[in-house]
């Protein structure tokens, strides 16, 4: 059972952000990414990890992909321009060749690195528990990394002012 | 239960099509879109890899994540919304007044 819900969820999520990257309506692309993340917090779930799959949903799902959405409508540009003329052979007759080329190699190091590490199974029975228990996340986030915690609020009040002086009219 | 290595792959899978997304979309939305999928990626390998050793750590870390993702999604589409202000575009390629 848990099987078939990791290669559901797994594949839901391979393909939603394929076609994220792929098609080119930047509204569709929004769209399917909030699909992946649904399917990403399925996978929380399945490693015993429900406070993270609903921030997930939350502030993934629902605040960032918001923000992405009313700036796609805002500036209103469905269509991407089409391709200028090749720079240099390299760079091929769209300019995609290089980046197909590094984004599979790259692909391909990570899979082969990760597939040896072994059939790692996890552990079963207390530990499961330990992990998904909120009150150890809500302890651990405000005692062993309080500081993080804090530098993350300042971080978040530079990133609203920023955002607010960027996006300002100039006059 | 699916062993971890199942999880890493595909966190790497999805890493590549999201530095794909990067290198290949002429779209500054969709290249911040492609940005959010590596951060999710990593994310997926950081709550696996907690699992894995039976710390919430993995889980606290991703929460941190979060909020930077939610920083840069916030400063990222200011950036876009002004430079579409000035070029009508959103283009990276239009964008070359820093190009030697």
């Amino acid at each position: 059972m848990d099987v078939y819900a990791f290669y559901a969820f797994a594949a839901i999520a391979v393909l939603a952000s394929l076609f994220v990257v792929v098609q080119s309506n930047p509204m569709h692309s929004v769209m399917l990414l909030i699909t992946s993340f649904g399917a990403l917090a399925g996978l929380y779930v399945l490693l015993d990890a429900p406070f993270t799959a609903v921030t997930q949903i939350i502030i993934y799902a629902g605040a960032i992909m918001v923000l992405f959405l009313f700036v796609v409508m805002l500036l209103n540009v469905p269509r991407e321009e089409p391709a200028p003329p090749a720079i240099s052979a390299l760079l091929g007759p769209t300019g995609m060749r290089m980046g197909v080329v590094i984004s599979l190699l790259l692909g391909v190091e990570i899979v082969w690195g990760l597939s040896r590490v072994g059939m790692a199974s996890f552990p079963l029975g207390p530990s499961a528990t330990t992990v998904s228990s909120v009150a150890l996340i809500g302890s651990g986030l405000f005692t062993r990394h309080a500081f993080a915690f804090e530098a993350t609020s300042i971080l978040i009040l530079v990133a609203m002012v920023g955002a607010v002086v960027l996006a300002r009219r100039e006059r | 239960m699916v062993p971890l290595n199942y999880y890493l792959i595909l966190s790497g899978i999805l890493f590549a099509v999201g530095t794909a997304g990067v290198f290949l979309r002429r779209n500054l939305i969709t290249v911040l879109l492609s940005v959010e999928i590596m951060l999710n990626a990593v994310n997926l390998t950081f709550v696996a890899v907690g699992r894995y050793l039976g710390t919430v750590d993995g889980q606290i870390i991703t929460f941190f994540v979060m909020t930077v993702a939610a920083a840069e999604a916030a400063v990222g589409l200011a950036l876009v919304i002004s430079l579409f202000r000035h070029r009508e575009t959103l283009n990276p390629d239009a964008f070359t007044a820093l190009k030697w």
